[in-house]
């Protein structure tokens, strides 16, 4: 929940982004509490992947402001943005087929103390300790998550964001991915998740921020979705 | 002693082992270009250039200042990699993310320039760089003579090409190589300086070719052409073998220098085509390379 006492440690403030010639995202203002999930919703195309990238400073043209940790990283390479603590697993999980499943683990270098441990992580998820020197992509795609998540609880980082993790997965490993984001929240992590599965989303989430053609349209905090339904059925279309 | 085929067993050894001996050019020109490209994705034409650069490196050195072989053979590749990463910084970061000609003629001009300039102080008749005192001589072993400085080249070689493929595919900043060949963006976005790691790896894949250099120059003439016309070859050993396997690389080198030192023995007018013709026939068969992967 967002306290109002705590400073956010995120603030999105007038973001505009470009893909080459083409701009994709329009004045996007929102902001994240400490300890707080947020999930990007909206339908395909919204804008929500696109915003993740811009906040992991991935994409070449980005104006406004975004203030992480008090620190504005809207001119800051991707490489600067995640050694102040930022954590990110993108979409379809950029687990790289060239490296081992352990050496996809070790890829992300620590950015601060206190991050899992190998065998923390083999703990939470232990298809991945029997499958540690497959190659990253012959597993599943649930294993692929697991890695995908375990990788970056291993390098300290306690801002994470999150690209529709759920995608494609059947229903125990999903179930299995809300019950690791809902530790996550229990230890304190800060979590941006973007979701197409709605029910999972409100599972786990704190607040709901609503994009539409690359703007945001609305934010729901969790304990209001029930009275918000109408509306968010409008925006998601289902 | 027996012959095979009319040919006697000195001569047909003899002319296996020069093979070997150019192979391991081959090999560990191929893998800085192969390790280049993976990157980059530059076809760097000048590979030759800095190739040259190190034999000269190692001449001007003993030259002008007494400085021995063993000295010029560290010396000379950490110089020709650090100018290397200049080149890099300065202009190929510039061209980065355009088509792969532009690389190309990018890399092809700035070879055109050093060896004009390097032809322009020096010369083209090629200046003479003395075997290391240590490696003189050689040993008969009966079937064959074994120079001991072409030995020497031969086992560094493979050392310098099993060591490459040791930190590419069994070390940490290897897997982060890997990485950064598949999606630079990403690993980006995980912490690591990936301009960095680029222009690093063009350092070190130069530095292979002014090793190579180095171990070349008592061999060959030091002459500003010397690396042009090996490179000619040595990119039909990476079409051959294929951009996706450095110890693909390592083994394609070696097997050519073979097969065109047997074609030297068995029919010396197409010892300077078979590699070529190889070439074609892979290209029709397999358009990927023997070790490359279809992509």
């Amino acid at each position: 929940m967002p306290d109002g006492t705590r400073p956010p440690r995120l603030t999105v403030d007038g973001l505009n982004a470009w893909y080459g010639p083409s701009h994709v995202l329009f004045g996007v203002s929102f902001d994240v509490a400490p300890g707080e999930v947020v999930t990007l919703l909206g339908r395909n195309g919204a804008g929500k992947t696109t915003t993740l990238r811009a906040l992991m400073g991935m994409l070449p043209k980005r104006m406004g402001s975004i203030l992480f940790d008090g620190v504005e990283t809207i001119g800051l390479p991707g490489r600067r943005i995640a050694r102040l603590g930022m954590g990110y697993v993108p979409e379809e999980r950029g687990i790289f087929a060239s490296l081992s499943v352990r050496e996809n683990l070790f890829l992300p270098p620590e950015i601060a103390p206190g991050g899992a441990s190998e065998e923390e992580i083999y703990g939470l998820f232990p298809n991945l300790r029997e499958r540690r020197f497959s190659r990253g992509t012959q597993l599943s795609g649930g294993e692929q998550q697991m890695l995908a998540i375990g990788r970056i609880m291993r390098t300290g980082a306690r801002f994470l964001l999150l690209d529709e993790p759920t995608e494609g997965l059947a229903p125990v490993i999903v179930e299995q991915i809300g019950r690791t984001i809902a530790a996550l929240k229990a230890q304190g992590f800060t979590v941006i998740l973007v979701e197409q599965n709605f029910r999972f989303a409100a599972a786990v989430a704190d607040r709901h921020v609503v994009m539409e053609t690359g703007r945001v349209v609305d934010t729901i905090p969790n304990d209001q979705i029930g009275a918000s339904m109408g509306r968010l059925r409008g925006y998601l279309g289902i | 002693m027996f012959e095979l085929i009319g040919i006697p067993p000195q001569a047909l050894l003899g002319q296996l082992f020069l093979g070997l001996i150019n192979g391991s050019f081959y090999a560990t020109l191929s893998l800085g270009l192969a390790v280049i490209f993976g990157l980059l994705h530059i076809i760097n034409f000048a590979h030759g250039a800095f190739y040259m650069l190190g034999a000269f490196a190692a001449w001007f050195g003993l030259t002008h200042f007494g400085i021995g072989y063993w000295s010029a053979l560290v010396l000379a590749p950490l110089i020709v990699g650090a100018a290397g990463i200049a080149v890099e910084r300065l202009l190929i970061a510039r061209i980065s993310g355009l088509n792969v000609l532009y690389g190309l003629l990018l890399t092809f001009g700035l070879a055109l320039v050093v060896q004009g300039l390097v032809r322009n102080f020096y010369g083209s008749s090629g200046l003479r760089y003395p075997v290391p005192a240590d490696l003189a001589g050689g040993k008969n072993l009966g079937f064959m003579f074994l120079p001991w400085y072409r030995g020497w080249v031969l086992a560094i070689s493979v050392v310098v090409c099993l060591t490459t493929w040791f930190v590419i595919e069994r070390t940490r900043i290897g897997s982060t190589l890997r990485a950064a060949q598949e999606n630079p963006g990403l690993v980006e976005a995980f912490g690591i300086n990936v301009p960095r790691l680029v222009s690093l790896t063009y350092g070190v894949g130069v530095a292979l070719a002014a090793f190579a250099g180095v171990l070349a120059a008592p061999i060959y003439s030091v002459q500003p052409e010397m690396g042009a016309d090996l490179l000619i070859v040595v990119f039909a050993v990476v079409v051959i073998g294929g951009m996706g396997s450095i110890l693909g690389s390592i083994l394609t080198g070696l097997g050519l220098g073979l097969i065109e030192g047997l074609t030297k023995v068995f029919y010396p007018e197409a010892s300077n085509v078979v590699i070529f013709v190889i070439m074609v026939v892979v290209l029709m068969i397999k358009p990927e390379g023997l070790f490359g992967s279809a992509q």
